[in-house]
């Protein structure tokens, strides 16, 4: 059924656009010179800046969706931040972890508070902590891969989500994730052979709902809470 | 109760104006969505730029759009999907059944999708003995209550809080019955806690989307819940059923048209989440779906081609139309008897299912314009409306009172003399009538009118006489 209505839908278009069968060699070069050349459209002023300048437009717009934002100097602290963080907003130490080689390199053994399991979560899990490969300035948003190292689930099965991002991975625009994710699946080391990521999940804040009444709810299915530690050091 | 979904808009229109309830939900969300726009819009100063781009992106997709779609055909099957061709809602809804047999699905989580309600993808489901769960929190509600979404982005913006405590009383009823339930966040709360459980329990999941792109085989969804992210990635089968022409070239024209998307919508500069799907899960991938389909449908979208209709395909489904249109903000969604309402849904229900079925919709409209004025692709909805009004005319199939009236019209409009003797007469004689109150209150032939409001008296002579008689304004 399906090649029969396959060639219904493309014949009716065909017809409907004045010709009666594909476009012609001369066009479809050109189209695909189109896709593979990706050119930009208008990319936003906003994010001319520094460096410096990008991570504080990243956090700013992140906390204007209600995104939580701590600062550590160093990879070491990070584990001490999320301790403090999970004890000041009364969240259990018990965490579910990204197995990846970012979040490998701070000391998580010496905070013998944490209670940590490596790995996708469970429906029980209530905090998750992932890295994340990059972040958009432009508007405050989190770029997470899917991979054997970031399962996607974490990004929105538990209440909430404790991000570490190394501040020399905040870029400009999501036309920067493309690039990214483009050469990530060209680069034979990557073992990403050849193919985009399963998902890519742009996070901007935590979860949300106006559905009753258009009254601003966090925590409508993802995480109520989206807390970043930005590592300046890194 | 509202919800409707009988065609007849003139009658559904009255009812839900005597609506109080409704009138209530309205009031209350009004302002939200077309301030949020505004401000957005001005914190953008490439925002005209970025319209008159995704504007121009369409175009060229939908002028080229057979190959498009052939070399995102390619793409999903490269990245080990699978795509089915559905020419109509009956070929995608046997699709569906097709792909949640082969899988032996006793249920199906949903992300929020239009052309599902499209579709009526649950209706088919649950005749089959599957069950369908919506799992946006709008969605989930309208489903309780066995309605259609009243709005493309916020289904149950028509309902107050009291009616969603009503129906959550109604059907949660292993629930204690004396809980305390009157405010949203306890509204969320219990939701949140239903649903939780069943995103472990389907096998299938199912979204639509809003951008198919020919460059990678991938699907995006832009949704702020979170649901849409845990309905594709919990179950092993992830169904993607989308409309042939939400296809985009590149990652780039994507990312241009999502920067106009969400600030039209809801005024925000980007949804919560943006996601991009590309095939099932690859090896050593700890979670997602073994298997991903996308149901690429047609049902009458390429008829529109090459009308004077074809520029309502490069509709994003924002919304900002009927946000801003007076007729939707007064008689809501409803009323528009299917599931596309307001402007939009004025131009694309008439071309989706005939101007016999749906063509007194665009009747429906004041011609204020504000909805061209906002459209992020810049989509010349009231002249499209006018097009289709004169389709209806030609067609016989506006009421003959308003034919014979025009025509009548038409025959004295084409005599001056006449048209002036009988004006002269009729101001007269109103005023003569009017003249104690200075208004009139019922008047034969005009109770539409004056069923509502009261007619000013005419002073007595009309403007061509008053000026031939030399009087100016001064």
């Amino acid at each position: 059924m399906s090649e029969s209505n396959r060639e219904t839908v493309l014949g009716s278009l065909r017809r409907a656009l004045g010709r009666d069968g594909p476009v012609d060699e001369d066009t479809a070069a050109k189209l695909r010179a189109r896709m593979v050349g990706h050119a930009r459209n208008t990319v936003p002023a906003r994010t001319d800046l520094d460096a410096a300048g990008l991570v504080e437009l990243f956090e700013t717009m992140a906390q204007k969706v209600h995104a939580t934002v701590a600062h550590v100097s160093s990879m070491d602290d990070v584990p001490g931040a999320v301790g403090e963080y999970l004890r000041g907003e009364n969240l259990p130490s018990e965490i579910v972890m990204a197995p990846d080689a970012t979040l490998d390199a701070a000391p998580w053994s010496e905070n013998a508070l944490l209670d940590i399991r490596r790995g996708a979560p469970v429906e029980s899990d209530q905090v998750s902590v992932t890295s994340v490969p990059a972040a958009v300035a432009e508007t405050g948003t989190l770029a997470m891969y899917s991979g054997p190292d970031h399962p996607a689930t974490l990004n929105f099965i538990p209440e909430t989500h404790v991000v570490v991002l190394p501040a020399g991975r905040v870029v400009k625009s999501y036309e920067d994730i493309w690039d990214s994710i483009r050469a990530q699946a060209a680069d034979p080391d990557s073992g990403r052979d050849g193919q985009l990521p399963r998902t890519v999940n742009f996070v901007t804040g935590p979860s949300r709902s106006g559905d009753i009444e258009q009254t601003l709810l966090l925590g409508a299915h993802g995480p109520r809470r989206l807390h970043i530690v930005i590592v300046d050091g890194e | 109760m509202s919800g409707s979904t009988t065609r007849n808009f003139k009658a559904n229109a009255a009812r839900e104006l005597a609506n109080d309830t409704l009138r209530a939900a309205l009031t209350k969300s009004k302002g939200h969505f077309t301030d949020g726009r505004t401000t957005a819009a001005e914190n953008l100063p490439e925002f005209e730029a970025l319209r008159d781009q995704s504007r121009d992106i369409k175009n060229h997709t939908i002028e080229n759009l057979d190959f498009y779609l052939e070399a995102y055909e390619e793409k999903v099957r490269e990245s080990g999907g699978h795509v089915h061709w559905a020419r109509t809602a009956e070929d995608a809804r046997q699709i569906v059944l097709g792909i949640c047999r082969s899988v032996d699905a006793k249920a199906v989580n949903k992300g929020k999708s239009m052309i599902s309600e499209e579709c009526e993808i649950n209706e088919m489901l649950e005749a089959n003995g599957i069950r369908a769960v919506e799992t946006d929190l709008g969605e989930y509600i309208i489903q309780l209550r066995g309605e259609k979404p009243s709005h493309i982005i916020a289904p149950a913006v028509h309902l107050t809080k009291g009616q969603v405590e009503e129906s959550f009383r109604a059907n949660h009823t292993h629930l204690d019955p004396d809980r305390v339930l009157e405010e949203p966040p306890t509204l969320l709360d219990e939701a949140r806690t239903i649903l939780r459980k069943k995103y472990f329990e389907a096998e299938v999941g199912m979204t639509g989307a809003n951008l198919l792109i020919a460059e990678t085989g991938s699907s995006i969804i832009v949704t702020n819940e979170g649901n849409g992210d845990l309905s594709q990635l919990i179950p092993k089968v992830h169904i993607v059923l989308a409309s042939v022409e939400k296809i985009v070239p590149t990652l780039e024209d994507a990312s241009t048209i999502l920067r106009v998307l969400a600030r039209s919508a809801t005024g925000q500069e980007f949804s919560s989440y943006t996601t991009l799907s590309t095939g099932p899960k690859r090896e050593g991938d700890p979670d997602g779906p073994e298997q991903y389909h996308v149901i690429l449908l047609d049902n009458g979208r390429t008829d529109m081609i090459g009308t004077e209709f074809q520029e309502m395909l490069r509709c994003i489904r924002c919304g900002a139309c009927m946000n801003h249109c007076p007729v939707y903000q007064s008689v809501g969604g409803h009323a528009y008897g299917w599931v596309y309402p307001g402007p939009m849904g004025s131009v694309l229900s008439p071309g989706l299912l005939g101007v016999d079925e749906a063509g007194h919709l665009p009747n429906a409209s004041t011609f204020c314009g504000r909805c061209e004025e906002v459209c992020p692709v810049r989509i010349p909805l009231p002249k499209m409306m006018r097009n289709w009004r004169e389709q209806e005319f030609e067609k016989h199939l506006s009421p003959g009172t308003a034919r014979v009236g025009l025509g009548l019209w038409a025959f004295m409009a084409k005599r001056p003399k006449l048209y002036q003797l009988a004006t002269g007469l009729q101001m007269r004689l109103l005023a003569r009538i009017g003249h104690a109150k200075g208004r009139l209150s019922s008047l034969p032939l005009a109770k539409g009118w004056t069923k509502y409001r009261e007619l000013p008296a005419p002073e007595g002579r009309t403007f061509q006489s008053r000026w031939k008689s030399g009087e100016r304004p001064l």
